[in-house]
Formats: structure tokens, C-alpha cells, sequence
């Protein structure tokens, strides 16, 4: 198609709603909060201080030590579902994929349900099941016998964060359950069958043919994992409120921008070390994401199926 | 997991064995606060587990929530907000999607690289700024505040799965009905958007949940009683009555229902969607 001088007002007006509404609210207060972050309250006024709200939030002991925590929960936050949540995913859809499983539908259907529950109704749920109040929690432990391991987990600083990351898990299988199994299905059954000839069959065909396929469509789960948990707020908010409890155990990256730039009870809000901590979680994001597009993606071998 | 050929018993009694445990596993905890949300509170504690019958069936903490809370409200204001984001999502997404697949035109590839940054970097990043920009327009506590931000968000992946699927659409019958005399705003309206339609719903599926379960952005931009989404409102809600277990087991299962029934309906569509390989 030649390239014509006049403009084809036609492509203006077809791209011009999207541009100007994601430019307005995403892009532009995406530059504008990192830019904030530069700035401070000083008597009343806006004043330009440089990388000062950085060095606070990496330099001050009571800055730095929250940072630091709630970065450090967070990550254990991913690991977890890394370790829980995308294994059960894989091992879920294996199983649904199995092209002669009766019930399948029926399976992924109720298993999906967690997922498109909102996080106050999980974090409330499993609050009220884990409570020693209710007593729902260990009278089940009680049936198998193990009454015994029951503590209050939501309530020990030891035992919250992980218990809360495993509800998160229990919430969001279904998404890796979905995508892993929609990649199964699209595994050639020759493929399979040469397998079989070969002898691979049952649990090695699924290491040494189908997890290797699969292999990109793991690397977009662990992306997806990585930016929403480092985005994550709702379940821990829901559950255990912004000051994030017992002391802080529970506190992630989300939580704490949310108390720091919106305030909580004594504390005062303060948009703009609100502004640098959404500016490291940015940076946090964008070296995941860049890790992944870079490191992870490109030497992923994709076969032509 | 061999070929079809060979499935022998134990093995399909192993799987079905492991698919059960985890499917109650994802259900029960749904099921015992719908069963308990119709109990008297005593049966609440005394068997949590058990269904309720004629002597421990109550209505008490329905009664509770529909006094003091205005689920009503909190709903139509869900419902206004997920579908007024959705028709913008879906309007503005498969215009500007329609743009980059159909013409060539100088900037075509930057501005689709550009549409596609938001798909990985989360909004919530811009949240201080995106709250100034609603206090200085006077936006905040108004349902145009979510709808625009939800609409944002949503547009990054509905133009990135839309520009997908207008590709598909056959050249020859464009240039048929340019031929014909239809202007480029007709062959989007007329021809290719019913073509996509598949396509737009699975779009509209995915942007559905997470609009209607977001808590962050009512927290933030609308908390006051007028403009409270239903998960915001049943947050407050709960918040405020936490030690009245009858209403808090009927407002969990009041929260749950809505979606649960719109999953019914629309779940179909949802898997589909997400195993039809728009997000590979």
C-alpha cells in the first residue's frame, strides 16, 4: 500500500479513544508517580528534593527496616506459590488433560471456582475456618487424628504470612490449571503416539515429551505469578487489615505503599514516600519482567508443533 | 497420562481419586459458609459441619445485613461500574485494535508495543497520581473515577487479543465491501466487529472478574457510602460486625452469590477463552 500524504482521519478516530484513555490514566500517572517520588511536603508546599525520599526509605532504620521486611515477606509470598501453586496447577491440568478422564468439564469447572471469588470473601472465609473461635480448623484436624498441629495460624507471626500465601495458592490454582492445560491440548497425539512406540508412556511421557512442550507456557504462569504478587495487597488487606498483623508479619509491598501514602490510624498519609515505594516496586517489576523477556523467554526452545 | 489405548483401572481410580480430593478441597470452604450463613448461631458453633435443618434453620443474619447495609446500592453500583467498563473496553479496545491490524501506516508497530506495555506493568503502580488526577478533576468518590481506571487497565490485552483475531478476518471481504462503497467506519461496524464477537466476549470474561473484585481502587477512589462496590461494601460491612456471625456469614454469602451465578452462566465462555490459546 503506497504511503499517501493526506492523513486517513480514519485511523486518528479508530485509535484515538484508547490512546487517550490509557495515556490520561495509565501511562501518564505511571511518570507522574515516579516524578512525584523526587518531590516532598515541606511547610505547606511541593518542593523538589531530589533522591532524597529514596535515601529515607533505603537510609532510615524505621524506613528501611519496613522496607525491607515487607520486600523479603513478599518474596516468600512468590516462592510459595512458585512451589505450591503452579505445581498443583501443572499436575492438575496433566491429569485433566488425560484424553479419557469422564467428568472433566465437570472437574475444571468447581475447581475454577476459588478464582473468581473476590479476596474479601477468601480472606473472611478462611479467617472464620482457620478461627480456634469456630473451631471448624481443628475439629477436622481432630478427625485424622493430628487436633494435635493446630494453632492459630492467622494470629502467630510465624506461621501468618505463609498460611495467607497458601490461601492465596487455594484462590488462584485455577489460573496455571487453565493455561497448562490448554497448552496440553494443543500436544500433537502423533507426537504422543511415536512416543509410545518408543516405549515412553504414562508418568515418562509426561517428563520427557509433554513437560518440555509446555515448557513456555510455565515461563508465562511464572511471570504472571511474579506481577501479581508483587502487586498484591487485596488478601492480606481483607484479612488481616492494612497495619498488616501480628506486627507487621504479614506486611507486603502493596500494604505497605497503601498505609504509607494513604495513612492508617496515627500515621499521617504521605504521598510521596507513597510515590517512591510505588517507584521501587515499578523497578522490582520491571527487572522481573526484563529477567523473564531476556533471560527466560528467548532461550526457551519453542518447538513447531 | 499413556495413550488412549491403555488405561488401565487403578490408574483411572487414582486419577479421579486425586481430581475428587482437590475439587472439595476448592469447594469446601465456599459450602461452609453458605450452610452456616442459614443457622441459628448456636448450631453455627455447635456443628459447624452439619446441614440445617428444621430446628437450626435461620434467616437471622439476612435479616441483620439487609438492615444495616445497603447491598442493594453496593450492587447497582458493581454493576454499573463492570459494565460501563466493559462496553469501553471493548468499544475503545476493538477500534484501536482494528486500526493496527487493518492499515499500514508509519508508527503502526510502536503504537501497538506502546498499547502493550500495560499488559505487564500493574496500574496500581500510578496510584498516587491517578487519585490526584481524580481529587484536581473532581472525579473522586464519582463511579466515572473506576470506570475510567478499569477501562485503562483493561485495554493494553483487549487490543493485544482483538488485533489477534481482526488479522483472521479475510482481506477479500473488505476490499468487497470498499468496492462497494462502504466507508472504513461501516466495514469496522457493519462487517468485522459481528465477525469477532467470539473474540470480544472472551475479552469481556477476563476483564469481568477482576473489575467486579477489586478492592483496591474503591478503597481508594470511591469509599463514600453513594459510590461503595459490593466487595468494598461487604468489607466495610464485615469489618463492622465481626463478632455478629450470623450477618457475617450472610453478607459472605450474599457477596458470593452474584458471582457464583454469573460464573454459572458464563463459565463456558470463560474456559473456553482461556484455553483457546488468545493468551499464549
Amino acid at each position: 500500500m503506497a504511503e499517501r500524504r493526506r492523513i486517513r482521519w480514519h485511523i486518528v478516530v479508530f485509535l484515538a479513544p484508547a490512546v487517550i484513555v490509557y495515556t490520561a490514566v495509565m501511562i501518564f500517572p505511571l511518570f507522574n508517580t515516579l516524578r512525584l517520588a523526587l518531590y516532598s511536603r515541606i511547610d505547606q508546599e511541593r518542593v523538589f528534593v531530589g533522591l532524597q525520599n529514596f535515601q529515607t526509605l533505603f537510609g532510615d532504620p524505621i524506613w528501611s527496616e519496613q522496607f525491607w521486611n515487607a520486600l523479603g515477606n513478599n518474596f516468600w509470598f512468590f516462592v510459595i506459590h512458585m512451589l505450591v501453586q503452579n505445581p498443583i496447577g501443572i499436575a492438575l491440568a496433566a491429569i485433566l488433560s488425560h484424553p479419557r478422564l469422564r467428568f472433566a468439564a465437570l472437574y475444571r469447572s468447581a475447581i475454577f471456582i476459588p478464582t473468581i471469588l473476590s479476596f474479601v470473601i477468601v480472606g473472611f472465609a478462611w479467617k472464620l475456618i482457620l478461627s480456634p473461635i469456630w473451631g471448624i480448623a481443628p475439629s477436622m484436624l481432630d478427625f485424622v487424628g493430628l487436633k494435635s498441629l493446630f494453632a492459630p495460624w492467622l494470629g502467630r507471626e510465624e506461621y501468618a504470612l505463609t498460611t495467607l500465601a497458601l490461601v492465596s495458592v487455594w484462590q488462584f490454582v485455577g489460573i496455571p490449571m487453565m493455561l497448562i492445560y490448554a497448552a496440553l491440548l494443543t500436544i500433537p497425539e502423533e507426537i504422543l503416539e511415536a512416543g509410545e512406540v518408543d516405549g515412553i508412556t504414562g508418568m515418562s511421557a509426561f517428563w520427557k515429551i509433554k513437560l518440555p512442550l509446555i515448557l513456555p507456557s510455565i515461563g508465562i504462569i511464572s511471570i504472571l505469578t511474579f506481577v501479581g504478587n508483587f502487586n498484591a495487597f487485596d488478601l492480606i488487606y481483607a484479612a488481616q487489615g492494612a497495619l498488616a498483623g501480628p506486627d507487621f508479619s504479614t506486611d507486603i509491598l502493596g500494604t505497605f505503599m497503601y498505609r504509607t501514602f494513604f495513612g492508617f490510624q496515627l500515621q499521617l498519609g504521605d504521598p510521596h514516600m507513597g510515590s517512591a515505594i510505588a517507584g521501587a516496586m515499578f523497578a522490582i517489576i520491571l527487572i522481573g519482567v526484563c529477567i523473564y523477556l531476556f533471560g527466560i523467554q528467548t532461550r526457551l526452545r519453542r518447538y513447531q508443533l | 497420562m499413556s495413550g488412549e489405548a491403555r488405561t488401565n483401572p487403578l490408574n483411572a481410580g487414582l486419577m479421579h481419586g486425586a481430581l475428587i480430593l482437590y475439587t472439595l478441597i476448592a469447594l469446601f470452604p465456599v459450602f461452609v459458609i453458605l450452610i452456616n450463613s442459614f443457622k441459628t448461631r448456636r448450631a453455627i458453633f455447635s456443628e459447624p459441619l452439619a446441614l440445617p435443618s428444621s430446628e437450626t434453620f435461620s434467616m437471622i443474619g439476612y435479616q441483620t445485613v439487609m438492615r444495616q447495609g445497603d447491598f442493594f446500592l453496593y450492587f447497582q453500583n458493581s454493576m454499573i461500574v463492570t459494565v460501563a467498563s466493559l462496553f469501553f473496553i471493548l468499544l475503545f479496545g476493538a477500534m484501536a485494535a482494528f486500526a493496527l491490524a487493518e492499515y499500514r501506516f508509519r508508527g503502526n508497530l510502536w503504537m501497538g508495543l506502546y498499547l502493550a506495555l500495560g499488559i505487564m506493568i500493574p496500574i496500581r503502580i500510578g496510584t498516587v497520581a491517578i487519585l490526584e488526577m481524580m481529587v484536581a478533576t473532581g472525579l473522586v468518590n464519582t463511579l466515572w473515577a473506576l470506570i475510567l481506571v478499569y477501562t485503562a487497565q483493561g485495554l493494553p490485552l483487549a487490543v493485544f487479543i482483538l488485533s489477534e483475531f481482526m488479522r483472521q478476518v479475510s482481506d477479500d471481504l473488505k476490499n468487497a465491501a470498499r468496492v462497494d462503497g462502504l466507508s472504513e467506519y461501516a466495514i469496522f461496524f457493519r462487517l468485522v466487529l459481528p465477525l469477532v464477537r467470539p473474540a470480544m466476549a472472551t475479552v469481556a470474561v477476563f476483564n469481568m472478574i477482576p473489575i467486579w473484585n477489586d478492592l483496591w481502587f474503591p478503597l481508594i477512589l470511591a469509599p463514600a457510602e453513594e459510590t461503595k462496590t459490593l466487595t468494598l461494601g461487604s468489607q466495610v460491612f464485615i469489618g463492622q460486625f465481626v463478632t455478629d456471625w450470623n450477618a457475617v456469614l450472610s453478607a459472605l454469602s450474599m457477596a458470593i452469590l452474584p458471582v457464583l451465578i454469573l460464573y454459572v452462566i458464563f463459565s463456558r465462555q470463560l474456559i473456553r477463552g482461556l484455553t483457546s490459546g488468545a493468551v499464549k
